[in-house]
């Protein structure tokens, strides 16, 4: 790269230097791996980060998360951006309601497990439409992130009342049969939904780049978190998944997702390709 | 500055025509990958992609995640993800907070693409209602890329233009039915 005679470079290269020691910087310190992060997300987090600090300079955020135990929270949240909204992408949900829940209903007792549940809006969604499947009661649906902010979020359930109009179309378009007001109670500009959704929720701190498997699930979730994974950490998290998957277990990515590039994803069957639902194992084993 | 390398193209209110109007005058013989936000405002681009492909002399597809950016080929960013440029010159998506009231955002796509591509890159704004890519072109011109924006007085709505004019300034800023010679005259080898 020397001898490079483009405008900037040099400053581009010199952020880059930077953005790589404060990934390491935070890891050494605090055990929060991001070296495995595609890093055109990972360096706007980065940037919108020392902006909101103040810092000027990745190097001076750097310092600060090395030396301010107080900021590492503001630093996950700040690298984790848990956005989403109830039942997004109300295709999926309705397959799931159709096409997974029945075979789900053949076991006496249902482990789900929420990968990266962000704030709670999936994990909530989920929940109401097992209620109305009827399959609640015998359902564990274990909600993890790495974020212990947004869990606190998550098990609180409360968002701004303004979503209510998308999150109540996207809810009938999902084939909910209630309305989604019944399972909120708006006050000023905040809903709280029904706490009653929780009974059958653990929310727990699970990092997909460093921990284990969790649990044996029969179905799992983990919608737009592998889009900031670089290839083999992709490939790695598959793998986990897999491992905790029972045979014929569901899988549901979000629905823009490329597999293609990971090994791991040939142990897996499409069940609706476009809206990215996996079942573990073979073509013959799914169809049993 | 030799030929771009990759042209990213912005725009909003009004954009379909003018990406129709200017995809049937690119030559088909342009080597350049070129990769498209359009603010849309449906939750998926089929019908813009089929739409555009009727017009195209190239062809078009939705951008997918971890592919190479293909050359001689359209690429549109998916709604409701941003569409980011890797250093590696490889797509990736993100939902993060929208930027600008939009994603995807034409900011973040050249931002991205500018550090990508550096001097290399060619940045186009056509019509719009809102004033994201103003600072994606900027950031274009900044690591020595060029920047095409159609003339407000021609564009079907001018806020996106002006406002990148405002705060980017332009190489070309020319009508419409002038950008796709231009295009051709620029970046055929």
């Amino acid at each position: 790269m020397s001898g490079n005679q483009e405008p900037l470079a040099s400053d581009t290269e010199l952020e880059d230097i930077e953005l790589e020691l404060f990934v390491r910087a935070l890891k050494l310190r605090h055990g929060h791996d991001f070296s495995q992060y595609a890093p055109a997300s990972l360096k706007r987090r980065v940037r919108q980060l020392s902006h909101t600090q103040h810092t000027g300079t990745i190097t001076a955020l750097t310092d600060r998360i090395l030396h301010d135990p107080s900021l590492l929270p503001v630093v996950l949240e700040g690298l984790s951006v848990p956005v989403s909204e109830m039942f997004r992408d109300p295709d999926v949900f309705r397959a799931l309601r159709e096409q997974v829940f029945p075979v789900l209903a053949s076991y006496p007792q249902i482990n789900i497990w929420q990968a990266g549940c962000a704030y709670g809006q999936e994990v909530y969604s989920l929940a109401i439409l097992l209620e109305e499947a009827g399959l609640y009661e015998r359902t564990q649906i274990y909600a993890t992130d790495f974020n212990e902010a947004a869990l606190r979020h998550a098990q609180e359930g409360i968002y701004p009342a303004k979503e209510a109009q998308l999150w109540s179309r996207n809810y009938l378009e999902a084939g909910g049969s209630h309305t989604l007001a019944d399972y909120y109670s708006a006050r000023y500009e905040l809903l709280k939904l029904d706490q009653r959704l929780r009974r059958n929720v653990i929310f727990a701190n699970h990092n997909l780049v460093t921990d284990e498997v969790f649990c044996e699930a029969h179905l799992v979730l983990c919608r737009n978190v592998l889009i900031y994974f670089s290839d083999p950490l992709q490939d790695r998290t598959l793998a986990l998944f897999r491992d905790s998957l029972v045979r014929g277990g569901f899988l549901c990515l979000g629905t823009r997702e490329s597999l293609d590039f990971a090994p791991s994803a040939l142990d897996f069957t499409p069940v609706d390709a476009a809206l990215r639902i996996y079942r573990l194992g073979s073509r013959a084993a799914a169809k049993e | 500055m030799g030929t771009p390398q990759a042209i990213v193209i912005g725009c909003s209110a009004g954009g379909l025509a003018a990406l129709e109007a200017l995809f049937a005058g690119l030559d088909p013989q342009l080597p350049q990958a070129m990769v498209v936000c359009c603010h849309t405002g449906s939750s998926t681009v089929d019908v813009l992609c089929e739409l555009l492909a009727g017009h195209a002399t190239l062809p078009v597809a939705e951008a997918r995640e971890r592919t190479p950016i293909a050359p001689g080929m359209i690429h549109i960013a998916p709604s409701g993800y941003h569409l980011l440029v890797e250093p590696s010159r490889y797509f990736a998506l993100s939902v993060d907070a929208r930027v600008n009231f939009a994603r995807p955002s034409i900011d973040v796509l050249f931002e991205s693409a500018a550090e990508a591509y550096r001097g290399d890159l060619l940045g186009v704004l056509l019509t719009g209602a809102n004033s994201d890519g103003a600072e994606g072109l900027r950031l274009v011109r900044q690591h020595g890329g060029l920047a095409v924006v159609q003339d407000p007085a021609d564009a079907e709505v001018p806020t996106m233009p002006q406002a990148a004019l405002d705060r980017a300034g332009a190489d070309h800023c020319l009508p419409l039915a002038a950008i796709a010679p231009l295009l051709n005259r620029l970046c055929l080898p």
